[in-house]
């Protein structure tokens, strides 16, 4: 509890206990004169209530008609001119509890919120003049050599020059295996280093760290209001007016018609007071931005950044998902994945190929070297040449050895066949001195929660699309693995633009849809969809700025996670919306009608208001979501 | 030029939407956002402006919506 809070928890004690004491005598002793008793209860009322009357006076006085405290003394002085004495202090004292409970919610949640994101470093160890030192990050400049200890947060995005170690990446992506990293890999800013000392080189200063940027992010995604945030905002502004503006007209009105006495007027002022009481909007201005907080605080813990509550609005209402295959159904990663010799063996045939590629820098010459994995004896190369786009000509001991694609094949006339066996990837044949010596199979791998990620959005019934540039065969092949139906193949970049405006074009009117890409060449379709999510952006600023929605790691089952947190926040925020309202609006009619009085109208403003600041506070429970 | 401020004693929500509007309002303010929430003032102005003169409307603005509310500087 702030300082403040304990005063005020003080203040309600002691107001509690005078009031207690007053009220008992009254019930014994017939006070007398009548202002004894206005005296005597005016003490607690005073005590718990002198904050409220002071910035009314205050308000007044700025021009500031309609403020909170104003209408609260309005109501619990009418209460005082009317006779309810009692009544008048204990809505005061209530009305107290109830801020004094709101404010310590509001105030937890805002902490364990920001306990969520809090991956900023504080420091960074640097060598000054033979010593250690912690300086601020922001005081690194590129090409400096930091020291991280273990335990201590990575300050800045680098360069591991010596040491290996651990890495804990779950602060910014939700993924609790930590990574082991070696000299020579880069290092992220925001993770923990976990088991060994390592020295690293700064590549990028603070500002534009990766820490820095998702900080930014989430810190801003507040500036993007949701449609509800927006209603409740418009509504804020003519409830208070409304409500202040019908209890002058239920004070007035029915005793001017119905010709009444001093009780008749008694009765209706009374009636109208309890609508001042219920006339702030608290629950709702809190409770509304509060959910969208959460939720965003609570999927960033997950790996997924959200822009901005109108994001997550879209995403719950996710009706399509179109993914660009490379990078987000596949690793983006090619692969030998299957050796066919029809001459030699598995083992000759790797061999040759690595060999003969061993000059290329060819992706598909690297996976082909990375699947040999042995070391090459470079005195066995005579020569190598490259052909481009069609393969490698190489001289291995000797003997003529032509490694490439169909093309390469029908031009130095060898007698090759296309590979039967497996339609996914591409085939790239070996010929040994004018043999036929076989073909191996290069392909994108599926990720291995590809399948899970298809089937938790088809359980959603949610409509799924597959682009790719790929050809007709791969992009049918990946899609008939993961069982996804829509499929689009041999596309362009500026196609796959095309193919999602024609898709939002014909979808569903209050649904939307999300494009998946990996950020790379995808741009153009993820500005144009509704909800655009990049993946696997950890270290790439193009993906982060590019898209709505982000995930930090690569893997697709985030998507539905995105969509279930998202669609739990939009759950609470419109359960928050409907009791609010719902019990201000009966308690006013049942305040009109003389049924309900102060006391129900206290609970109408400040027990709501806690009750949608808890109810709200559960967007925050991402334990459930957390990825297996 | 944007400044982040910390807010302390900011008690109510509706304030903090009042507060926001009546700062968006002042000259020189290209955007303002106060959040109860996060207790925080985002502040956007334009570059040639002398940012302790607007600063010390926007604390006389701020008191008048809610008296007890301080700009942490």
């Amino acid at each position: 509890m702030t300082r403040k809070q304990k005063k005020t928890l003080i203040r309600i004690l002691i107001s509690l206990v005078l009031l207690v004491a007053v009220w008992i005598t009254d019930g014994f002793v017939t006070l007398q004169p009548a202002y004894l008793l206005l005296f005597l209860y005016g003490i607690p009322y005073l005590v718990i209530g002198y904050d409220v009357l002071r910035k009314a006076v205050l308000n007044i006085m700025h021009g500031q008609l309609f403020d909170e405290n104003f209408l609260m003394a309005v109501a619990t002085l009418g209460a005082v001119g009317t006779g309810e004495y009692r009544e008048a202090v204990a809505v005061m004292l209530f009305y107290q509890v109830g801020e004094l409970f709101q404010s310590y919610a509001v105030g937890k949640s805002r902490k364990s919120i920001t306990g969520l994101m809090n991956i900023r470093p504080d420091y960074a160890n640097i060598e000054r003049n033979g010593a250690l030192v912690q300086v601020d990050p922001e005081e690194i400049s590129v090409g400096d050599t930091i020291i991280v200890k273990p335990g201590e947060r990575i300050p800045l995005d680098g360069i591991i020059l010596e040491g290996k170690t651990s890495v804990d990446t779950s602060a910014l992506t939700g993924e609790s295996v930590p990574r082991t990293l070696h000299a020579g890999d880069d290092v992220i800013s925001g993770c923990v280093n976990e088991s060994g000392l390592i020295k690293v080189k700064v590549t990028k200063p603070f500002d534009d760290s990766t820490v820095a940027k998702i900080l930014d992010l989430v810190e801003n995604s507040s500036s993007k209001k949701a449609k509800a945030e927006n209603f409740i905002t418009r509504f804020a502004k003519v409830y208070t007016p409304v409500v202040v503006c019908s209890a002058v007209l239920l004070a007035v009105l029915p005793p001017l018609v119905l010709r009444g006495d001093a009780v008749v007027w008694k009765n209706w002022i009374q009636r109208a007071l309890t609508f001042l009481v219920i006339s702030c909007p608290c629950a709702l201005v809190i409770s509304v931005p509060l959910s969208f907080f959460g939720g965003i605080g609570g999927a960033s813990k997950c790996g997924i950044l959200v822009k901005g509550g109108n994001y997550m609005e879209a995403l719950a209402k996710t009706g399509i998902v179109v993914f660009d295959k490379t990078g987000t159904l596949t690793r983006g990663v090619f692969h030998v994945t299957a050796l066919h010799p029809d001459t030699v063996s598995e083992n000759a045939l790797i061999e040759l190929a690595a060999i003969a590629e061993y000059y290329s820098d060819h992706p598909i010459a690297i996976s082909v070297k990375e699947a040999y994995g042995k070391d090459i004896d470079v005195s066995r190369i005579t020569s190598a040449e490259e052909i481009a786009g069609k393969g490698v000509k190489a001289v291995i001991d000797g003997r003529e050895v032509y490694v490439g694609n169909d093309k390469m094949m029908d031009k130095i006339g060898a007698e090759w066949h296309p590979c039967h066996k497996s339609a996914m990837g591409t085939t790239i044949h070996v010929t040994v001195g004018n043999t036929y010596a076989g073909h191996l199979i290069i392909s994108d791998e599926v990720k291995p929660d590809a399948v899970a990620a298809v089937r938790d959005l088809q359980k959603e019934n949610i409509r799924l699309v597959m682009l790719t540039g790929d050809t007709r065969a791969v992009g049918e092949a990946v899609a008939e693995q993961l069982g996804i139906g829509g499929v689009f193949t041999n596309l362009l970049p500026g196609d796959k633009v095309h193919k999602v405006e024609g898709l939002i074009d014909n979808k569903e009117n209050n649904k939307t849809l999300a494009f998946v890409g990996d950020g790379i060449n995808d741009a153009p379709a993820l500005s144009r969809a509704d909800v655009g999510i990049a993946m696997g952006a950890i270290g790439s600023d193009a993906a982060i700025e590019a898209a709505d929605v982000v995930l930090m790691d690569d893997q697709p089952t985030k998507i539905h996670t995105a969509i279930a947190i998202s669609k739990n926040t939009v759950k609470l925020v419109k359960e928050n919306i409907i009791f609010s309202l719902g019990v201000k609006l009966i308690v006013l009619i049942l305040g009109a009608l003389g049924i309900a009085g102060m006391w129900w109208a206290v609970f109408a403003d400040v027990g709501v208001a806690v009750i949608a600041i808890l109810n709200a506070t559960r967007a925050l429970h991402i334990k459930k979501y957390s990825v297996k | 030029m944007k400044k982040v401020y910390a807010l302390n004693d900011l008690d109510c929500a509706v304030c903090a939407q009042k507060m926001q509007d009546a700062i968006a309002k002042l000259d020189g303010v290209l955007d303002a956002e106060v959040s109860f929430i996060k207790q925080k003032l985002t502040i956007e102005t334009a570059d040639d402006i002398d940012i302790d003169d607007l600063m010390k409307k926007v604390k006389k603005t701020i008191r008048k919506v809610e008296p007890d509310c301080e700009v942490v500087m």
